[in-house]
């Protein structure tokens, strides 16, 4: 992968420097005194601890269309307190768990749908590829093949991510738009999954009977591991943002003042809390079902590791690079087709993983997946989230809020008896309202 | 590898060695435009030389075929004495070739440190180096004097035009390059950035590395130049030291082509200076 390739050194640390007079010096001399410390000045207030500053540069952030995650948090309040006011059962803990399960599906495809999105392509086809994740691993866990759970799992994402490579291969080798090349997908893949699913299964599904597969939507915690985990999770969190921040701030390096960086863990601190406080509560109505559901993990495990890859590697940053100006990056000397290959392979790959959690949640997989729906909800999750269209813009935790919205609207207009025609229509909107503010932020941008 | 910095004592013309860059009848055309038709030009190392020509003259293709965005319809590049192809900016980065474009070419959803490390990015463990490239890119935008950026953290795209033709000169000069290309480096300065971009190109020119700079600022050029060379409708028809030409016979050069006076100031002994028409 290009990643590799090795830069010509550009610190005086950076290695051995081939060229005597040019080399390690270079940048030291160039350094008129006065020039440095003037330009320090100039940095100091952005520097300095000082809350109100920061918050001032956030609300201006705000103002030119950066607003964050401000939008779909609001919203999803908004949607939390109307279903509640119209449905008290819609805030009680056996049902918010319930809704965190339907919404993993949501999310987990929206995060696949995020790696294209930010390279300024879409993938349409990420349902029925997502169908097929879930249709592999059942086969192979089954008779005759009896695979460990954890190797149709492999194989499957193995399968999944290879159906990414491919029409990723064609976008990047024919130069086709990934609308097309993608939507011809959608199609095919759902033969695929037809043939696979009448070929395999009885009555147009395949079960699933290994308890571990079962258990991935299904299973949970103990409550006391609840809190371990979740304890454990907050603090490494913790300890990385207020370490790293820290650190940032004591070598004099753009960062946020010490009050915000402590603030942001209180914050998830506090909806760690609450997540295990919901989730330990007895749902079941005869039995004792409590703890934290397992998928929650997989979910957070999900976002930690693209979180990490986009923002913390050569790979992720290339992506956001192609995304924003594709000629730039390619003048950088960045090979464009590597890098959106890896990340169309990554959507594929996070979609198979998907659809294992969505067979999981079902028990089975049958013929009548409606994987046109699922992508649509995969973008809308994204969007709605904060991610663009347009490319270059977007996080892996927009499709944790954008997912988490979508479930919402699913779950409350069920339980208030409204039934699918007012929920895509509620769906819709939401969408059309995220895509608005994507490109009304857009052309202030541009106008900037 | 050294050739280029040994033989080129710091302000000394010519140089026995060749020159680092030498551009033999490359042609270029776009469908039925012809934008380039057999140029010859030389860049010595350490030396400055300006390339000037009127609008549409073919500056900036002759310094994208240069720089790898495009591959030239005809000719040779050679880079130290012996043909190179150049056939991708990857390639042109590796010979040590480090260009501003005309359009700056950067990221508006990335900030300034990542614009300015673009496919140059620092590792530590194979994860970026965030702290070494803040730092660094903070001090070349203080070697500038680039002083008005409020944040180096800040996206590209919320810069003025002079603060992001600020930022793609420090990106090309932060590296070290022995041939550092600029197309009108200073077309949207203000008047102290532009004269500490005219100071960077003589510290560059200085410390025994080649610049190509193109300018329609003809005081500039006549400051900060040690040769020029003239593009006229694709063809270069006149380059030589900087002390043969004037402003009044290189404007007509650049508006002619000398049609009306041939060129006498090339082959001034050094064996460098090239004529063509
Ligand atoms: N990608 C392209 N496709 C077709 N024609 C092109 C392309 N790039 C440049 N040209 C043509 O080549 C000629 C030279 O253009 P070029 O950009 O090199 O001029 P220039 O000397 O840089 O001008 P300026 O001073 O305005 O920047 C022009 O006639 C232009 O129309
Ligand atoms: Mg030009």
């Amino acid at each position: 992968m290009t990643t590799q390739q090795t830069p010509p050194p550009a610190t005086p640390t950076d290695g051995p420097e081939p060229s005597p007079a040019a080399g390690a010096t270079h940048r030291r001399s160039a350094v008129a005194p006065g020039a440095v410390s003037l330009d320090l000045a100039a940095q100091a207030p952005e520097l300095s601890n000082s809350v109100g500053e920061y918050l001032r540069a956030w609300v201006k952030r705000i103002r030119s269309g950066e607003s964050g995650l401000l939008p779909v948090v609001g919203g999803l309040l908004i949607l939390g307190i109307i279903f509640q006011v119209k449905s008290h059962y819609f805030l009680t803990a056996g049902n918010l768990t319930n809704l965190l399960v339907q919404g993993a599906v949501f999310v987990l495809l929206g995060m696949a749908e995020i790696w294209v999105l930010l390279l300024g392509e879409i993938d349409l086809s990420i349902g029925y590829v997502a169908g097929i994740g879930g249709v592999v691993t059942a086969i192979l866990a089954a008779p005759p093949d009896n695979f460990p759970w954890w190797a149709a799992i492999l194989i499957a994402l193995a399968v999944t991510a290879a159906i990414g490579a491919l029409q990723g291969a064609l976008v990047i080798l024919l130069g086709l738009p990934s609308f097309i090349v993608t939507l011809a997908g959608l199609l095919g893949w759902e033969g695929v999954l037809l043939y696979l699913v009448n070929g395999h299964g009885t009555g147009g599904t395949i079960r699933l009977s290994n308890s571990v597969l079962l258990d991935l939507s299904n299973g949970n915690l103990s409550p006391v591991a609840s809190w371990v985990v979740m304890v454990a999770g907050v603090a490494a969190f913790g300890a990385v943002t207020i370490l790293r921040d820290r650190h940032r701030r004591v070598s004099g390096l753009v960062a946020p003042p010490m009050a915000v960086s402590v603030a942001k863990v209180v914050l998830v601190a506090v909806a760690g809390v609450g997540l295990v406080l919901i989730t330990n509560v007895n749902r079941s109505v005869i039995g004792n079902l409590r703890g934290l559901p397992y998928v929650v993990l997989i979910i957070l495990g999900f976002l930690a590791a693209w979180t990490f890859v986009l923002g913390r590697t050569r790979f992720g940053r290339y992506v956001y690079a192609i995304g924003g100006n594709p000629e730039a990056t390619r003048r950088a000397g960045v090979s464009l087709g590597w890098n959106r290959l890896w990340a169309f392979t990554l959507t594929g790959l996070t979609a198979g993983a998907a659809g294992i959690l969505y067979t999981s949640r079902l028990g089975s997989i049958s013929n009548n997946i409606d994987g046109g729906t699922l992508v649509l909800y995969a973008v809308a999750a994204a969007v709605i989230g904060g991610t663009s269209l347009f490319g270059g813009r977007g996080r892996m935790v927009h499709a944790l809020l954008g997912g988490l919205v979508i479930a919402t609207i699913y779950n409350g207009m069920g339980l208030i008896g409204l039934a699918a025609d007012y929920q895509y229509m509620l769906t819709a909107l939401v969408l059309l309202a995220a895509v608005t503010a994507d490109a009304l932020a857009r052309r202030g941008r541009a106008k900037a | 590898m050294s050739i280029a910095t040994d033989t080129s004592t710091p302000g000394l013309a010519g140089g026995a060695g060749g020159p680092l860059l030498g551009l033999r009848g490359i042609t270029k055309t776009f469908g039925a435009v012809q934008a380039l038709n057999g140029v010859d030009l030389d860049v010595p190392a350490g030396q400055i030389t300006a390339l000037v020509g009127d609008n549409g003259a073919g500056k900036s293709t002759l310094i994208k075929t240069v720089s790898g965005i495009w591959a030239p319809s005809d000719g040779v590049i050679s880079w130290e004495g012996r043909p190179v192809e150049v056939h991708t900016p990857r390639d042109a980065d590796d010979l040590g070739i480090a260009t501003v474009y005309q359009d700056l070419a950067l990221c508006d959803n990335l900030d300034i440190v990542q614009n300015m490390f673009l496919g140059h990015e620092l590792l530590t463990r194979r994860l970026l180096d965030e702290a070494t490239m803040e730092k660094t890119a903070k001090q070349t935008l203080a070697d500038l004097s680039v002083t008005t950026v409020q944040s180096v953290r800040q996206p590209v795209g919320s810069l003025s035009g002079g603060q992001r033709q600020s930022v793609a000169v420090a990106r090309a000069v932060m590296r070290d390059a022995k041939l550092v290309i600029m197309d009108e480096p200073t077309a949207a300065l203000g008047v102290s950035q532009t004269a500490q971009v005219l100071d960077l190109i003589h510290r560059l020119g200085e410390r025994g590395i080649a610049v190509l700079v193109i300018s329609h600022n003809l005081t500039d050029v006549f400051e900060v130049a040690d040769r020029i060379a003239v593009l006229y409708l694709g063809r270069l028809v006149s380059s030589g030291p900087i002390a043969d030409y004037d402003t009044q016979r290189t404007v007509e050069l650049i508006t002619t082509g000398g049609s009306s006076t041939r060129s006498d100031g090339n082959g001034t002994g050094n064996g460098t200076a090239e004529s063509k028409d």
